[in-house]
């Protein structure tokens, strides 16, 4: 079983739309939303969910207003200024704990703190595990190596060939959560100048996590020049070009209809490119 | 007054806003503009500055004098994060996993543990052409964002008027970088995708209790239900920006919108006096 996750750097970048399109065509696959804070594959896969659990993580701390006797310690001793007027605010707590040890009158619990959900759901294309973190919370690492975890026993259990990842944008927490220890990174760019920026550091992460990378330069011809940037880059950088998608509108189109693109008009320039592009990961899975 | 601009969804303007917004106004009061997208900063790429400064920026990790340890184990028993292990005859430290609590350098029976800074990133800062930049960078492979973006918040010009570019999500940086603004400006595209991360960026934000509104950008296609949301839940749509390929291909470029077509410039005016308004009728959209 090999897990491909495709990631960007920059947001934006045409993540989703390619992920949709490749569980359209990988056959035998399991598919994971590693992006947990701000989803959107759900919306091309239509799933109907199948299992829904809760994502308890990390605590929050609860000071009883009746034994606070406002001594002023919390406070002054809280690295994350989460404790104001004797109150803590959940937002900025990061559960350490280090409050409700030094607190000289035990004003002050832990309390265990619901982060998120996450679910197994079945779609046209095969099984889907997916996330939501709640509004503003932590832990999407910790979230995101769940629903990793969740997709790797599925596709031991059914004997499935890939998992197929839709990365978060960025290269912090979520993002090593969700490539360390994957065979592959397709990474999807566009010919901008901050694609280009993004692309180098997303890179560079996927060299410190050992993951061989594969770009993909989406909207290429919207800057040709750029895009020649960033082929010489990669060539210096001893990384392939996979594929070289051009702009066009019936991609957003082919969003609005919920529909992978590749599935809403199969024949296009930007299908087309899709395809090889799975071709040549599909290969390249296999052999490494 | 601070204003982030945020979106949910990555690559939907929020820099091309930030950093028109800043343009547009620089010539008639003091801005400043902080790139709290410490992952992917790219408004540098845009404006241009010259650095002066720079600070790295740390976070405290215990370091352990194994003359005066007795291992007995405290440490990590308190540490909720699992940052320390006790063996008989050593502590082993993982940097990587600590968050800075100080729990355990405090508590320390023996006082054999301190605190040592251990670099993440760097903060930067100097003048963008009559702007006053502030940025923020992680090093490729750290995986905490928000230390960084806390120290580049720091260094907001209270008296001025400070322009927040917010990392894309819905989870602890963008919390970091979004909290304690006075407005924040949400920028979506008219797609499914667009929709679906707004939703859950408006109630990011009303969660923390700021006013906000939207800019609707790559405006001009069939899908009409962002705007429909807007109109629904009284979120006012302050500048729709079209749907243009001299737009596209200015920004592949690193040109912002107001300085590359300086027409624009007056609507970049218009949407900060309509802020004005907003936050001086205080009819800010808090309903929740």
């Amino acid at each position: 079983m090999k897990e491909l996750v495709v990631l960007s750097g920059k947001g934006g970048t045409g993540k989703t739309s390619i992920v949709g399109s490749l569980a359209a065509l990988a056959e035998d696959k399991v598919l994971a939303d590693c992006d947990v804070d701000a989803a959107d594959l759900h919306l091309l896969l239509e799933p109907v969910v199948r299992q829904k659990q809760e994502f308890w993580s990390g605590q929050v701390a609860v000071i009883d207003q009746e034994k606070c006797t406002q001594c002023g310690l919390c406070p002054e001793l809280c690295h994350f200024e989460a404790i104001k007027d004797f109150r803590v605010d959940p937002v900025s707590c990061e559960g350490c704990g280090f409050c409700r040890r030094i607190c000289p009158v035990e004003a002050i619990t832990m309390k265990e703190n619901l982060s998120g959900h996450w679910f197994v759901s079945d779609t046209e294309y095969g099984p889907l595990v997916h996330a939501r973190l709640g509004i503003a919370q932590e832990n999407s690492g910790k979230l995101v190596a769940l629903v990793r975890q969740q997709a790797r026993e599925m596709a031991e259990e059914r004997g499935a060939a890939f998992i197929i990842s839709d990365g978060p944008p960025g290269i912090g927490c979520p993002v090593i959560s969700s490539l360390s220890g994957a065979h592959m990174a397709l990474l999807v760019t566009e010919p901008t100048l901050s694609g280009i920026h993004d692309l180098e550091r997303v890179l560079g992460v996927c060299r410190h996590f050992n993951v061989p990378a594969l770009v993909c330069i989406n909207k290429y011809d919207i800057n040709e020049e750029n895009s020649r940037r960033i082929e010489d880059y990669c060539r210096e950088q001893g990384v392939e070009v996979a594929a070289r998608i051009p702009f066009d509108n019936i991609v957003t189109e082919a969003m609005v209809k919920g529909q992978p693109v590749v599935q809403y008009n199969g024949d296009s320039p930007v299908s087309r490119q899709i395809k090889r592009l799975w071709q040549n990961i599909a290969g390249r899975l296999a052999a490494n | 007054m601070i204003i982030s601009v945020a979106s949910g969804k990555g690559g939907t303007g929020k820099t091309l806003v930030a950093t028109s917004l800043a343009f547009s106004l620089k010539s008639r009061q003091p801005v400043q503009l902080l790139d709290c997208d410490v992952e992917e900063p790219n408004d540098h790429i845009f404006l241009k500055p010259v650095i002066s400064q720079k600070e790295a920026v740390c976070i405290p990790v215990p370091k352990v004098d194994e003359a005066k340890c007795t291992h007995c184990g405290l440490c990590a028993e308190i540490c909720a994060y699992n940052a320390l292990a006790v063996l008989p005859d050593r502590v082993m430290v993982f940097p990587e996993l600590c968050h800075g609590c100080g729990a355990c350098s405090y508590l320390c029976p023996e006082k054999a543990i301190s605190e040592e800074g251990r670099e993440i990133g760097v903060v930067e800062w100097g003048d963008a052409d009559g702007i006053d930049f502030v940025q923020g960078r992680i090093n490729v492979g750290e995986a905490m964002a928000p230390p960084a973006i806390r120290q580049v918040r720091e260094r907001a010009n209270a008296d001025g008027l400070v322009i927040i570019d917010v990392p894309p999500g819905t989870s602890c940086p963008v919390v970091e970088a979004i909290k304690g603004s006075h407005f924040c400006l949400l920028v979506t595209e008219p797609t499914p995708f667009g929709l679906n991360d707004l939703v859950l960026a408006v109630e990011t934000v009303r969660e923390l209790g700021i006013p906000l509104a939207v800019v609707l950008n790559r405006a001009g296609g069939e899908y009409n239900k962002v705007e429909e949301y807007c109109r629904e839940e009284n979120i006012p749509i302050l500048l729709t920006i079209p749907l243009e390929t001299r737009i596209a291909r200015l920004y592949s470029r690193g040109v912002t919108l107001a300085e590359g077509m300086p027409e624009t410039q007056e609507l970049f005016i218009l949407l900060w006096d309509e802020i004005r308004k907003i936050l001086d009728e205080g009819t800010g959209s808090l309903k929740r």
